[in-house]
């Protein structure tokens, strides 16, 4: 089986561009399955489920997203496989931008929408970061210029990674996002491969459940901003 | 220069010095929140005072920033010379819906111009992707795109990656919050070309020309008009557009010229296909492709009466042109204003 992990930013189209890419594969209906993490609400399964595509919701609910993404992502495999699934796609929303959910040896997919802000790109992080294919979507209503910007954005960043646009819409260049998913490797397990980026260190007393302010109910892991305190 | 030299250079030169020699390295600092640095210090003695914190919330240590910096410089020296010439594109038929072989060989060059045209939903948008994509058989449509009259090879295939081809369509709008001069370095900047401020003049220039009202390099992107945001995105894809073939999806008649803006498209040796029913634009291309349900009917090649009709059409458009700056104007449309029309 092959996996695909999926991470973007919210409604920059992520599930748009699996199901167009998923068409453009022109695999066996039932054989791509995806499962999708998010953190408190998602009406993405309605989509798979017309396309009857075999699918899985996961909530991250109090969890940090990212944590639960890594201790729930075997399990999805473990899913796929019991499917027979020969492509599983992992789609993460609502993690923070100091995460990316990408796994050593495993494609990993950013997508972000070209109406998101110039600067965008410079301030995703890992998630676009450690990202071999950054899909650009919503490129169809910006300038021609924007488009050449924002993937110059992109390559400042990750200068590495193969940068596509994709019309979430039309499905143009889904297509050439499904050569890539075709020669991806092939993966029985996830046990004991390496995630690309360390996820957000953990635990401060928030983390458990205190909701109070102030500097005494703060314990474990705490990072304090320094202001300018010079007076006027 | 490989990424090792590079490694050498950042290690030894004061950062002052490499920020001049390579602009976008100011991005790459400020990237990992490295601003305001001591310019008369090499990188790695400023890495020495950085808090190895900060560092790794960007996944880096000290050692990996030089050579991950080092990567950066190499892959845009490398960008720098990528972008090869196109001197042709070739189209070979595929099959259209029903099954039905595309009998059809095209080759174009720079500084020709083809039309498409068909009904809405005829295949047009399936063919700009067939060569977007560089297809080799291997879309729905299984037409092949050759460059340069050869198969183009799989790695080229998937690094141009939207680098080959520009579009242009009624759809699109600016959503930058930038001035006309902001907007334009920017795109040069990312092109990383030399003489930016000449570059960015020229386009400035032509976008005015071709604009009905004149805008200044003050305006905000965002403020233009339909018709001069449709002229700054021409002149901008002409001369700073590193893509060699444009596809145009009509060119609306928003005040203004689209002749010239053809010329200027095609002048600047871009390979110019053009979605439109405008007559204008249409019989301005020597050729034009016929799409009926998926695939190419026919390629015509524009007539000599044709070009002929040209000169009528072009009367009874300057004669529009005519009466809608006399609205503009807040002027009344009198009788004269139409010319008489040859009886047939």
């Amino acid at each position: 089986m092959k996996l695909i992990t999926v991470a973007g930013p919210p409604s920059s189209g992520k599930t748009s561009v699996i199901l167009k890419t998923i068409a453009a594969l022109g695999l066996p209906p039932g054989s791509v399955g995806v499962v999708k993490f998010d953190s408190l609400t998602s009406f993405d399964h309605q989509r798979y489920d017309e396309q009857q595509i075999p699918n899985q919701t996961a909530f991250a609910g109090k969890i940090c997203p990212d944590h639960h993404f890594v201790s729930n992502v075997e399990g999805a495999v473990e899913w796929g496989m019991k499917k027979g699934l020969s492509v599983l796609v992992t789609e993460s929303a609502g993690l923070c931008n100091r995460c990316s959910p990408y796994v050593n040896g495993i494609l990993s997919v950013c997508v972000i929408d070209n109406l998101s802000g110039i600067n965008t790109p410079r301030k995703i992080g890992p998630m676009l970061k450690y990202a071999d294919i950054v899909v650009v979507t919503k490129g169809d209503v910006v300038s021609q210029a924007e488009r050449e910007v924002f993937a110059f954005n992109i390559r400042e960043v990750n200068a590495s990674a193969t940068v596509l646009f994709v019309n979430g819409i039309t499905g143009q260049g889904a297509f050439m996002l499904a050569r890539h998913w075709q020669d991806t490797l092939d993966i029985q397990t996830l046990r004991d491969r390496k995630l690309r980026f360390t996820m957000p260190a953990a635990i401060c007393s928030y983390c458990t459940g205190e909701t109070l302010i102030g500097e005494m109910y703060q314990l474990g892991m705490v990072k304090r901003m320094e202001f300018d305190d010079e007076s006027p | 220069m490989k990424a090792l030299d590079y490694v050498a250079e950042v290690s030894s030169v004061p950062i002052g010095d490499i920020l001049r020699r390579y602009p976008l390295a100011v991005d790459y600092l400020a990237n990992i929140r490295l601003v305001g640095v001591d310019e008369t210090k090499t990188l790695p003695e400023i890495l020495e005072n950085v808090d190895e914190d900060m560092l790794e919330e960007f996944g880096l240590d000290r050692e990996e920033v030089i050579f991950h910096f080092s990567a950066f410089l190499e892959a845009f020296s490398r960008m720098e010379e990528s972008i090869e010439t196109i001197s042709s594109i070739t189209i070979l038929g595929g099959r259209d819906k029903t099954g039905r072989p595309e009998m059809l060989e095209l080759t174009v060059t720079p500084g020709e111009v083809v039309s498409i045209v068909g009904p809405t939903g005829s295949g047009k948008s399936r063919l700009l992707e067939d060569i977007e994509c560089l297809a080799q058989r291997d879309t729905p449509t299984a037409r092949q795109i050759l460059i340069n009259g050869s198969v183009p090879d799989l790695d080229k295939r998937f690094a141009t990656g939207g680098k080959l081809v520009a579009q242009l369509s009624q759809n699109m709008n600016f959503v930058m919050d930038l001035t006309v001069q902001e907007f334009l370095e920017m795109h040069a900047k990312s092109r990383m070309i030399p003489d930016s401020a000449a570059v960015v003049e020229k386009c400035f220039a032509v976008a005015n020309s071709l604009a009905g009202e004149k805008f200044a390099l003050d305006t905000k992107v965002t403020q233009l008009s339909g018709g001069q945001s449709r002229s700054l995105m021409i002149a901008d894809t002409a001369l700073l557009s590193s893509s060699p073939i444009i596809l145009i999806d009509e060119l609306e008649n928003a005040g203004i010229d689209r002749r010239e803006a053809i010329e200027i498209l095609v002048g600047n040796e871009k390979i110019v296909l053009m979605s439109t029913h405008d007559p204008l634009l249409a019989l301005r291309a020597d050729k034009r492709i016929v799409i009926k349900n998926g695939g190419v009917a026919n390629v015509i090649e524009t007539t000599a009466e044709e070009e002929q009709t040209l000169h009528k059409i072009e009367a009874i458009d300057s004669a529009l042109l005519t009466i809608r700056n006399q609205l503009r104007r807040g002027e009344i449309v009198t009788e004269e204003s139409i010319p008489e029309f040859q009886e047939r």
